[in-house]
């Protein structure tokens, strides 16, 4: 008997992502001078960065849960909602890269925001390669999760805190209003948040199949 | 009372409008007006439909082994 039944947050998945493509291109956005019409990219560049946090926080939290209770599965999760979460912050990095040349006139500037988004991206990479460097699967396992531990902090007050203290073109940070100005609209949030959830739900999608093909083989080593 | 209601809706409702349009921010409207936009959004709708059900049927077929090595147990 086979059971290849999918599972309905799926298929809400599928159903927020069309929606946001089809909304976020068609539906009425406010006319602002210099974005036009690539505020829109706002359903699609900031979504990333959502899912990219949430998974992150997910991660630290299986973390926890694998220093609490060893088990292999937590760990799993672990690193795959982390790798996930990597895959979504570089494209979150690439498609901010060129919505900022067309916007700001230059692909990278030395803001805060941007820099400390790279250097996030990093602190991850550093703990798939330090996770990477142990054999023993408890020892690696415990290390990353360690590790883990501290990074997440890091991330988010590089991220969210420190370029606020400061002065940053982007937007929502250091007196720069974020796109609650413009999105008093509420026409924008109706595209906006589905977007969020939509892209969120498939970064839990895909590192939901990427840990069972952990599991898999797991069972086939043992 | 129910005609002024409907009365002062419509005017708030002209009021959005109007303010909404009397920007001169240049906007892709002429490629609206075309109808050219929805050649693209079919076009990127059918694409990610097509990599959504992609993935759909690679979950399917992960479920199959997951169940092929339980079952050999």
């Amino acid at each position: 008997m086979l059971n290849t039944k999918i599972n309905w947050w799926k298929y809400l998945t599928i159903a927020l992502v069309i929606y946001t493509v089809v909304a976020g291109l068609l539906t009425e956005v406010p006319r602002l001078p210099i974005l036009n019409e690539t505020i829109r990219n706002l359903y699609f560049h900031v979504p990333m960065w959502f899912c990219m946090t949430v998974l992150l926080l997910i991660s630290v939290i299986y973390s926890i849960l694998y220093l609490v209770k060893p088990e292999i599965k937590n760990d799993f999760y672990a690193v795959e909602t982390a790798n996930t979460g990597i895959f979504f912050g570089i494209l979150g990095l690439i498609t901010g890269s060129i919505w900022a040349k067309y916007t700001w006139g230059t692909f990278w500037t030395s803001d805060p925001k941007l820099n400390a988004a790279a250097i996030g991206e990093l602190i991850y990479i550093a703990y798939i390669i330090l996770r990477g460097s142990f054999q023993d699967e408890q020892q690696r396992a415990r290390i990353g999760a360690v590790y883990n531990l501290f990074a997440f902090p890091i991330f988010i007050s590089i991220i969210y805190i420190i370029p606020r203290l400061t002065d940053s073109l982007h937007p929502g940070n250091g007196g720069n209003p974020a796109f609650s100005q413009y999105d008093l609209d509420s026409r924008m949030r109706l595209v906006f948040y589905p977007a969020v959830a939509g892209f969120i739900l498939l970064g839990v999608w895909f590192t939901s199949l990427r840990v069972r093909l952990r599991m898999i083989e797991y069972q086939i080593e043992q | 009372m129910k005609k002024i209601t409907l009365l002062l809706l419509s005017f708030i409702a002209y009021i959005v409008s109007s303010y909404s349009q009397s920007s001169d921010v240049p906007m892709a409207d002429q490629f609206r007006a075309d109808g050219k936009i929805y050649v693209v959004i079919a076009v990127i709708g059918i694409l990610f439909l097509g990599m959504l059900v992609y993935l759909i049927l690679l979950d399917k077929k992960i479920s199959k082994i997951e169940q092929s090595i339980n079952s050999n147990k």
